[in-house]
């Protein structure tokens, strides 16, 4: 007879796993399944082929050192990848180093933290958008910068440009460090810095050698989750690019938008196969369970 | 430890962040209060609420307030399914079960896969779904398929479960953060003074951790009424509120897309809000209630 009690762990999980399951583990493997497909104008066609592979570098090879479509995109895509990292990862780390060492009762860290986190549960359409009027031709900077005289004309790098994409990554992203980061800070037994302190040690060295190494899984969580964002947006991209800078996201939206299933699925396969490249030496430097 | 110049700095540069974080939604709370005459930026000409009005006459073809209702209403069945599967989840996590790394990988992994790959994974299996469903209908030849069946995508199948991809890890994350630090010897007293299974989890296990299962309902309303790259391949016909203001974007040059963005961040202050006092509420109460002498550190 099925015993319940002994079970009740594996029914108590059976419904999370179930939608797990449904919604995550069997579209991604249709996605995998579904790029060696075929496909015409109107319907798709079980098949094994490679196809789709080959257009997506259809000529990539041969036209080197000129870059094809695709080489070009992934190009672009990382590079807004790193510099966004960067930016988020050094401004994480100083705001959440600021709250755990610079503030003093647990009550006001709790309170900044949630400052720096309720723009996370409102809408990222409407805080890219917000960016309209201060960037803008006729925006505040524009505006500022030429009634002080620093420029004649109004600048056009500042919206729809690589620039404003950086920017609003920086703008909806960064929290994903800070919590991270927060968290590892949070359980640095502080008699290790009384003690670094006692022995002599410097702010920076403090910094250096106890604080930047326990902050490390923090980190590294913190860093997979901004690359893995960065890497498959195309929402910020489009809205913010002014639907002109390419991205993968934006590739396989398009692809879609035809039914070209197939293509869209081998273009997702690649997608994640370079994210996982990414992320794969950094999951291997920490167990995500054993840090929350 | 730190030296008093560099805390003053550290401290700059938090607020400058802060600044950073709020600055331009202000603007746009500012500009949607803008004069008819008045543009999509600075500066302001006079003050009005004459672009809510017009979002109250509607914008253009699309139906905003039909997809507002759609995003509240998915929202909160994401919430529900949220609080009660991350909650079942985080409960049998406490054990060992079968294939249970398998589930906390697969979780993770639903977290950074790249969203549009699972946008367009869950298209895929409904659209997969449908051909089966039509040929079905065709093969044994029952009628109301050949005449009506359009699509098993909506709202509330392809949209409920692409969001749910979103939602449930944090959930679940935060389930494992709170019985991290959940003392068991609470458990073993109800136990011991004669609690069956139900009643430990009642009166011993559910009033700790409530307040946690508020920060879970956060999660789960916000993101969801917020969620855009998921549900954008997989929503079917009838779209929410994120998606159509994604298309208003590149449509809309009045500041009525101002007025929206001010009432759907409205929104979204008032569920936090309600979320933040229940959560303080629950956490004086748990604090006040009389606790047994803890046998552990």
């Amino acid at each position: 007879m099925f015993d319940v009690k002994r079970h009740s762990a594996t029914l108590l999980s059976f419904p999370f796993a179930f939608v797990i399951f449904a919604f995550f583990v069997v579209p991604l493997c249709l996605v995998i399944m579904v790029s060696f497909w075929d496909y015409n104008s109107y319907s798709i066609i079980p098949d094994f082929i490679f196809t789709n592979y080959q257009d997506i570098f259809y000529g990539c090879v041969k036209s080197l050192p000129d870059l094809c479509t695709s080489f070009a995109t992934y190009i672009s895509s990382l590079k807004f990848v790193f510099i966004t990292w960067l930016i988020t990862l050094l401004t994480g780390f100083l705001v959440a180093l600021f709250l755990v060492f610079c503030v003093s009762t647990l009550q006001m860290q709790i309170v900044l933290f949630l400052l720096c986190t309720i723009p996370f549960w409102t809408s990222n359409v409407i805080r890219m958008i917000s960016w309209i009027p201060l960037l803008g031709r006729n925006g505040l900077v524009n505006s500022t910068m030429q009634n002080i005289g620093l420029t004649d004309s109004p600048a056009e790098w500042l919206l729809y440009s690589e620039f404003s994409v950086t920017l609003a990554f920086v703008h909806l992203y960064t929290l994903f460090m800070v919590v991270p980061i927060f968290n590892s800070m949070m359980r640095i037994d502080r008699s290790l810095i009384e003690a670094a302190h006692d022995a002599g040690a410097s702010s920076f060295q403090t910094l250096a050698n106890i604080i930047i190494p326990l902050s490390r899984p923090g980190i590294i969580i913190g860093s997979i989750f901004v690359i893995t964002i960065v890497m498959g947006d195309f929402i910020t991209i489009g809205v913010m690019g002014g639907q002109q800078i390419p991205s993968v996201g934006k590739i396989i939206n398009v692809e879609m938008t035809y039914l070209q299933f197939p293509a869209a699925a081998a273009n997702a396969v690649i997608l994640i196969i370079t994210t996982l490249m990414i992320i794969f030496a950094m999951t291997k430097l920490v167990d995500i369970r054993k840090e929350l | 430890m730190f030296g008093r110049g560099f805390k003053l700095s550290l401290g700059i540069f938090f607020t400058l962040f802060i600044l950073f974080l709020y600055g331009p939604t202000l603007s746009i709370l500012v500009l949607s209060f803008q004069g008819p005459n008045g543009g999509l930026t600075f500066p302001m000409r006079g003050f009005s609420t004459f672009w809510f009005e017009s979002l109250f006459d509607g914008v253009g073809v699309i139906d905003i307030w039909g997809a507002f209702g759609r995003s509240i209403r998915l929202g909160l069945v994401v919430m529900v399914l949220t609080v009660v599967l991350s909650l079942m989840a985080g409960m049998a996590f406490r054990k060992r079960f079968p294939l249970s790394s398998f589930l906390f990988y697969a979780t993770i992994s639903s977290l950074i896969v790249p969203s549009i790959v699972i946008s367009l994974g869950v298209a895929l299996e409904f659209r997969i779904i449908d051909d089966a469903v039509k040929a079905i209908g065709g093969d044994m030849n029952i009628q109301w398929v050949i005449d009506d069946f359009r699509t098993t995508m909506g709202l509330f199948s392809s949209g409920l479960g692409a969001q749910l991809t979103w939602t449930l890890p944090f959930g679940l994350l935060i389930m494992f953060a709170v019985f991290n630090r959940f003392d068991p010897s609470y458990e073993e007293a109800a136990r011991d003074l004669g609690a069956g299974p139900w009643q430990t989890f009642r009166e011993a296990v559910l009033p700790i951790i409530a307040p946690s299962l508020i920060g879970v309902a956060l999660f789960g309303f916000t993101l969801s009424y917020d969620e855009l790259a998921r549900s954008s391949q997989a929503i079917g016909g009838l779209n929410t509120l994120p998606l159509e203001l994604r298309g208003l974007t590149t449509t809309v040059t009045d500041p009525t897309i101002y007025a929206l963005g001010t009432l759907t961040t409205a929104v979204s202050f008032l569920a936090i809000s309600i979320f933040l006092i229940l959560f303080t509420l629950l956490r004086r109460r748990t604090a006040k209630a009389p606790r047994p002498e803890s046998a552990g550190p």
